[in-house]
């Protein structure tokens, strides 16, 4: 045979995968095959495949019989909408995406060149695990692609996508990713499965409860969202990733838009109910301020008092935390300073402006809370508004109370642009539980007590005090917030704002 | 003329009354409760009074509250509107007794229509046609069938302590109303414990059709024509129209005559209505009259270019009429739609809250047709549980009725609300419905079309088509804007391609564009061949364009590959797929509803101090099912998928702990 026709045969062996039996298996499964999936994930034709005839090199159980090419894995290069990105795509149908020493290395060959050029890594994950027959050199191959998953962490953006089993030793490369995202009903992760547990703990619980896409999204918030299925999953990747820039190194993309940043939104003028105590949904406020209306949640059924997510002002990524008024009050727990904190850290280490929007009534209070850690929890918020250099806007549009007051981007963490809503109460607390401490002996005249209420109303419950200090820069109308967000955010492009020198920080973990 | 009116009123008719009063250089007074602080009519008005509390019996229909505005307000007429106070004689007479004028009929006139039995036997001594009966005792089942026979068939056999539809009987013939006689007096005896049996005329295919009148102080009475109001909701108007598809001009000066004499006998001076129920051999019986201005009312201005409110301000103020019977000319045809805080598609359950999105299409004449809209509602506005969940009324006028049902059919597809259930849907179905279109209409019309509630409507053919190359031409723009990224690799860049294939669940239209600088050629597999223009950006909520010729105004929501489009009550996701991806596509299971046998578990520490359910209610996705005290603030939990409320695990005033089970779901 001359090479050329060697290569073609070689060629159809290695897109062939598992073979025709193992790739209609797959699809009964409802999945689809790795080369599908990339053909989903990257722009028409641009996948450039790496590493395409490797082999394994295992000898041991039989295995020297079997040497399919690529190993189980398709790594290579390609676009999103023009901009490049690194992709591996574990394959299920070769040995059920087991993850060899060769299968890692190719793993680890794209992730060395996508820091090399400065260029997103996107996983799709789809493996059984580790290839027992080859032992301690699978075992390596892992720690190989954690090492790089550690260094190139706030250098290029790294994306997970798990649309199969994901398990044991195999999630913390997903685990150490920026984003995480799954398919419902087709997509695992734990570290130890069902039948492990059975055996230890005796508790019996399937894999989905156990690990599936509702568990992870909801309960233990490693995943940032879940979809219906690969097709709907991998076109949301292509979608998160427009929001990204490519590097640490390169600005936030820019997109054409088709939105006047001076938009005007009447409407926002009545978004504060009449009632402190009734709750208004502050992703209406985020979506009016946001160009086009298009807001890109994440974390969206994890500690859903507090949101966040990007959107794009005048065409560009910005990304939103937002205390919501809808759940809990808004209040600040341990999941949600958790998942702020986590979310705040990425846009500062990529150089995405944080607008973060305001209506907190203070820390939930309990014992859950106290023993759970909340004081280490809530300064993980705390430090991450804290050490951020990107552009920061603050916008206060009701109750700043107490410490998350200060959480809370303020002007005392370095906020650039802080701003409040006329309806803005910016206080150690609220009336009734100030007045009760501060006028405790006249507890028992309900007439004074309401009286005192009344005063301390008048005096802190609007934006003036914090104004009359300079901690809010001006108090703006709801219905020009748009216009008012856009302009400071423009003003602060040319921001410069660098933290000591210091080998890294001592976040509280 | 009045210096300074009240309107003792709320929402649109408020705004509405404000609007020819400011036109007419009248001052205006707003009326309001705590519910209504924001609202649009406190607005509009050059001043505006608290009156009370939410709840209308304590604020809009509280006459002593009332009246205390009306003084404190100096103003020297009071304008009711509809509802609340319009119909009470009391308020005509404390404000008579205040010297302030009443912009409505005399009290008397309001206090004999306002009784049922009074108003018939009035109306009959005035020479109006009244449903034929016989309200004597009825001895026997052969007497009976002699009196039906009188009366002529068919005939009702109703139980006089009836109601519920128990111990009525519709007879078409003697036999009939002899065997009819005796079931319903058993049924009657068993039911209420009394078999006394009345006897009247039974009107088939009954439509709803009133007619206007105006008359002023000085004798002058004339009626501005009709209108049909068939199309009701369990008796709520919903559609009404001016002048009817049915009556002829004899039945249309016989009914109208009838009116102004029936006016002339209670001394009326106002506006008035008087409603017939019209059978479908276009003989007509008097059902009541109402002594205030109508909800319908614009469609008759739209028909005869008066403005009703300024005739009763004007006749309260003393005027004569300007104008007589012959100069009243029925130009056009003019509908209303009332657009209801109501979700069809959950069985038209009332929903109320926050309008985060509120665009009605714009107002005034456009090619020969006019759209008007009378709203109390705006963007970021509330509609409130308090009160009727109207949120707007919609009227188009055109030169036939063909061209007002279009219109309307356009205007509805233009008007966009979020935030809230509403009823557009519904309305788009009724105006594209065949039957509706021919005229054949009667008030048991949607029970007779939707006896199963409303689903949606499936556009098919050409409407389909037009719709999947609208979507696929948004789709294309959208993606050629996504590959306009900044930091793309030169010369590298993506190109966005011709072929793609519209997915609607499992159906695929695989197309082809061909654009050139003014539209798009959308070449559907099968021959057909749709140019798409018209101008749309990413982000637009509304696409103007026009479709293979035809303009289609279509509601547009992103959706991850493709849009959701809302367009003449059909509510499509449209993916757009290159062909592989729609060959990939394929492959997706389709899945099964999630499981709706669950737990509503308490996601926060807090107090119950609100259940919207009980045991064995069904309710919908999005529905409120409990309210949960917690950090002073009210959380409303809500249903994720519809399901059947199986037990209530917690009770009214509990303190639940995180993941306490507050009910339980059953199956469906």
């Amino acid at each position: 045979m001359d090479v050329m026709s060697e290569l073609a045969a070689r060629r159809a062996a290695a897109r062939l995968g598992g073979g025709a039996a193992r790739i209609a298996a797959q699809h009964a499964r409802g999945k689809l095959t790795a080369r599908e999936r990339l053909d989903l994930l990257l722009d028409e034709g641009s996948l450039e495949e790496f590493d395409m005839f490797v082999t394994h090199r295992a000898g041991d159980f039989g295995m020297n019989a079997n040497r399919p090419a690529g190993d189980g894995v398709v790594t290579g290069r390609g676009t999103i909408n023009g901009r490049q990105v690194y992709v591996f795509a574990q394959d299920f149908t070769v040995f059920g995406g087991s993850l060899s020493e060769t299968h890692a290395q190719k793993i680890c060959k794209v992730m060395d060149m996508a820091m090399r050029v400065g260029a997103p890594l996107v996983g799709l994950n789809d493996s059984g695990g580790a290839r027992i027959q080859e032992g301690v050199a699978s075992l390596a191959g892992y720690a190989e692609v954690f090492q790089r998953n550690v260094l190139a962490s706030g250098v290029i953006p790294q994306i997970s996508v798990i649309m199969g089993p994901c398990a044991g030793g195999a999630v913390y490369s997903p685990a150490m990713t920026d984003f995480i995202y799954m398919v419902r009903d087709t997509s695992y992760m734990f570290v130890t499965g069902p039948d492990v547990v059975r055996t230890v703990t005796n508790e019996r619980v399937s894999a989905e409860e156990l690990g599936g896409a509702a568990t992870h999204t909801g309960r233990s918030s490693v995943a940032d969202a879940a979809f219906d299925n690969d097709v709907e999953t991998l076109a949301e990747v292509r979608r998160l990733f427009d929001f990204l820039p490519l590097s640490n190194r390169d600005p936030v993309p820019q997109r054409p838009f088709f939105d006047d940043p001076a938009r005007g939104e009447d409407s926002l003028d009545t978004l504060i109910p009449d009632s402190p105590s009734q709750p208004y949904d502050m992703k209406e406020l985020i979506v009016k301020l946001a160009d086009e209306g298009d807001f890109c949640e994440l974390q969206r059924d994890f500690a859903a008092n507090i949101v966040t997510g990007f959107i794009r002002l005048e065409g560009s990524s910005v990304g939103v935390v937002a205390n919501q008024p809808l759940v809990l009050a808004g209040c600040l727990d341990i999941d949600a300073s958790r998942k702020a904190a986590r979310f705040v850290r990425f846009c500062d280490a990529f150089s995405i402006p944080i607008l973060t929007l305001v209506d907190v009534p203070g820390f939930l209070p309990g014992t859950a809370q106290e023993y759970g850690g909340i004081i280490k929890h809530g300064a993980k918020l705390l430090f991450a508004y804290g050490e951020a250099t990107v552009p920061k806007v603050t916008l206060i549009t009701r109750k700043a109370y107490g410490g998350a007051y200060d959480v809370m981007a303020s002007k005392h963490l370095r906020g650039d642009v802080n701003y409040a809503w006329p309806t803005a109460e910016i206080a150690v607390m609220g009336a009734k539980g100030a007045v009760e401490i501060l006028y405790r002996s006249e507890l028992d005249d309900p007439a004074k007590i309401a009286a005192r209420t009344a005063d301390y109303e008048e005096r802190f419950a609007n934006p003036f005090v914090a104004a009359e200090r300079g901690f809010i820069d001006d108090v703006i109308q709801p219905h020009s917030t748009r216009r008012r967000i856009c302009r400071a955010f423009a003003s602060l492009r040319g921001k410069r704002l660098e933290n000591p020198w210091k080998k890294h920080d001592n976040i509280p973990l | 003329m009045f210096r300074k009116l009240l309107i003792a009123n709320r929402g649109e008719i408020a705004c509405r009354i404000i609007r020819t009063a400011r036109r007419l250089g009248i001052a205006t007074v707003a009326i309001h409760s705590d519910a209504d602080r924001r609202a649009l009519h406190v607005r509009e008005a050059d001043e505006a009074l608290h009156v009370g509390p939410s709840p209308a019996a304590e604020s809009y229909i509280d006459l002593a509250r009332v009246m205390a505005a009306v003084r404190a307000s100096g103003a020297d007429a009071v304008h009711p509107g509809y509802g609340f106070l319009s119909e009470n004689p009391a308020f005509a007479e404390a404000l008579a007794a205040e010297g302030v004028a009443f912009v409505g009929p005399p009290a008397a006139a309001i206090r004999v229509m306002g009784d049922k039995i009074t108003s018939k036997r009035i109306a009959a001594a005035a020479g109006v046609s009244t449903v034929p009966g016989h309200t004597g005792p009825i001895t026997d089942a052969d007497k009976a069938a002699r009196i039906a026979a009188g009366i002529g068939y068919p005939v009702m056999l109703k139980a006089s302590a009836g109601g519920g539809g128990k111990g009525m009987r519709i007879a078409w013939n003697d036999d009939e109303a002899r065997a009819g006689f005796a079931a319903a007096g058993r049924e009657a005896a068993a039911s209420f414990g009394d078999d006394r049996i009345f006897i009247e005329k039974y009107v088939t295919r009954p439509r709803h059709i009133e007619i206007q009148v105006l008359a002023d102080m000085h004798g002058n009475c004339i009626h501005l024509g009709e209108r049909e109001c068939s199309i009701q909701r369990r008796n709520q108007k919903v559609v009404e129209e001016a002048p009817s598809p049915f009556l002829d001009d004899d039945t249309r000066r016989a009914m109208g005559a009838q009116a102004v004499a029936l006016a002339r006998a209670v001394g009326y001076a106002s506006a008035g209505t008087v409603e017939f129920i019209v059978d479908d051999a276009r003989n007509f019986y008097f059902l009541e009259m109402n002594t205030r201005l109508q909800v319908e009312h614009p469609v008759t201005e739209l028909v005869t270019g008066l403005d009703l409110v300024e005739q009763m301000i004007r006749i309260a103020a003393g005027e004569r009429l300007a104008f007589a019977q012959d100069d009243i000319r029925l130009d056009g045809w003019a509908m209303e739609s009332r657009v209801y805080a109501e979700d069809p598609l959950r069985g038209f359950l009332p929903s109320t809250g926050r309008l985060s999105r509120y665009r009605p299409p714009p107002e005034g004449s456009h090619d020969g047709r006019k759209v008007r809209n009378d709203t109390g509602a705006f963007e970021g506005g509330e509609i409130s549980r308090f009160y009727d969940p109207m949120i707007a009324k919609l009227c188009t006028w055109a030169p036939d009725r063909a061209g007002a049902i279009e219109a309307m059919a356009d205007a509805l597809d233009g008007f966009e609300i979020e935030g809230i259930g509403h009823n557009l849907p519904f309305l788009s179905a009724l105006m594209e419905h065949p039957r509706f279109r021919a005229g054949r209409l009667t008030t048991a019309f949607i029970a007779e079309e939707w006896p199963d509630g409303f689903h949606g409507t499936d556009p098919a053919g050409d409407a389909l088509h037009r719709l999947v190359a609208a979507a696929a031409v948004l789709h294309r723009i959208a993606e050629i804007r996504r590959a306009r990224i900044s930091g793309r690799i030169d010369h590298h860049e993506r190109h966005v391609g011709c072929d793609w294939v519209a997915v609607i669940g499992r159906a695929e239209y695989p197309l082809v564009l061909k654009a050139d600088p003014d539209g798009t050629d959308v070449h559907i597999a099968g021959g057909d061949v749709l140019r798409v223009e018209g101008e749309w950006q990413p982000g637009r909520t509304l696409a103007r364009l026009v479709v293979g010729g035809v303009p289609l105004v279509v509601k547009v929501e992103p959706l991850t590959g493709g849009f959701r489009l809302r367009w003449r009550g059909a509510d499509l996701a449209i993916r757009l797929y290159t062909p592989r991806q729609a060959e990939l596509a394929r492959l997706m299971p389709v899945k099964a509803p999630p499981d709706a046998s669950r737990q509503l578990r308490c996601p926060m520490p807090g107090l119950l101090v609100d259940l919207h359910v009980a045991e064995g209610d069904r309710v919908e996705a999005g529905q409120a099912l409990a309210t949960v005290a917690a950090m002073k603030m009210e959380n409303v939990l809500r249903a994720e998928r519809p399901a059947r409320i199986a037990r209530l695990a917690a009770t009214l005033g509990q303190t639940l702990a995180v993941d306490e089970v507050i009910l339980e779901f059953g199956a469906e």
